[in-house]
């Protein structure tokens, strides 16, 4: 068991246990501040295996702008009459039960799998210049996809965040 | 050396259980797009470990636009939302008939 392996299970174990606290808070402001930690782990479990770009990402996009723009919108949507937890329990039920057989059946699989997917990783690391030449040497065409749905996105966002204003609306549709 | 590919999927597989039940047991929309947040961060663990794994670079170039759908996906959701406060004064996914 080298000191990475040690790593390796620290951080997942970090990961799930900000994630599982984060999910059963009954306060969104607290759900998010554990995401942020969940989210700061899996950046360091991507430097772990090999992914530095990637985990400055991970921090800047999601730690960073999207779980900022969570707590803009829950602070400023108003907190209403302690939220009424979680669904009749009745009605939840089937889907934890298939849950629970589809990780079973994953987990067999996944021990069962080919000894060669058992095989311990080796380190190594895609440099942030290789990974970008590489990016934009195979994959320009999906980066250019990209830019234009994150432009769709903001038109969309814009639109639907718009104020309704009937009275303007009205004098607009009359002249 | 690290750990084997397995493990990795392991730790992803539970992290997407913890966002689909956090995305279908939750009252509250905003806990629902929370839920597929951690539903993407979940597959984008399992390709960078698939791409450690056969060392190949591939599986990070799709986390990249994992990143790029996960912060689209966010915010038309949370205008979404936003517009339907507006509209009934709740985030209960049951008042919305």
């Amino acid at each position: 068991m080298t000191f990475y392996t040690i790593l390796f299970y620290i951080l997942a174990a970090l990961i799930i246990v900000t994630t599982g606290l984060a999910i059963t808070r009954r306060n969104m402001v607290h759900t998010i501040v554990y995401l942020v930690f969940s989210f700061f782990g899996s950046a360091m479990l991507f430097y772990l295996l090999g992914a530095p770009l990637l985990a400055a990402l991970e921090v800047i996009i999601y730690a960073g702008a999207i779980m900022i723009l969570f707590l803009f919108i829950i602070m400023m949507l108003k907190e209403e009459a302690p939220e009424s937890r979680l669904f009749p329990f009745r009605q939840w039920l089937p889907a934890t039960l298939l849950g629970f057989a589809y990780l079973v059946l994953g987990s067999l699989l996944v021990v069962s799998a080919d000894p060669e997917t058992g095989a311990p990783l080796q380190i190594a690391t895609a440099s942030p210049a290789m990974f970008g030449e590489y990016l934009f040497r195979t994959h320009w065409l999906a980066i250019e996809i990209a830019s234009l749905l994150l432009l769709i996105a903001l038109v969309g966002a814009l639109r639907l965040g718009r104020f309704d204003q009937p009275e303007s609306r009205k004098t607009e549709d009359a002249s | 050396m690290i750990v084997p590919y397995n493990h990795v999927l392991i730790l992803s597989g539970v992290l997407f259980l913890m966002g689909m039940f956090c995305a279908t047991a939750r009252r509250n929309l905003i806990m629902i797009v929370v839920g597929l947040e951690i539903m993407l961060n979940a597959a984008s663990v399992a390709f960078i470990g698939a791409a450690l794994r056969w060392q190949h670079m591939e599986g990070q170039a799709i986390v990249l636009f994992i990143f790029a759908v996960a912060a689209t996906e966010v915010s038309v959701g949370l205008a979404l939302i936003v517009s339907a406060y507006r509209r009934t004064g709740s985030v209960d996914p049951g008042m919305f008939k």
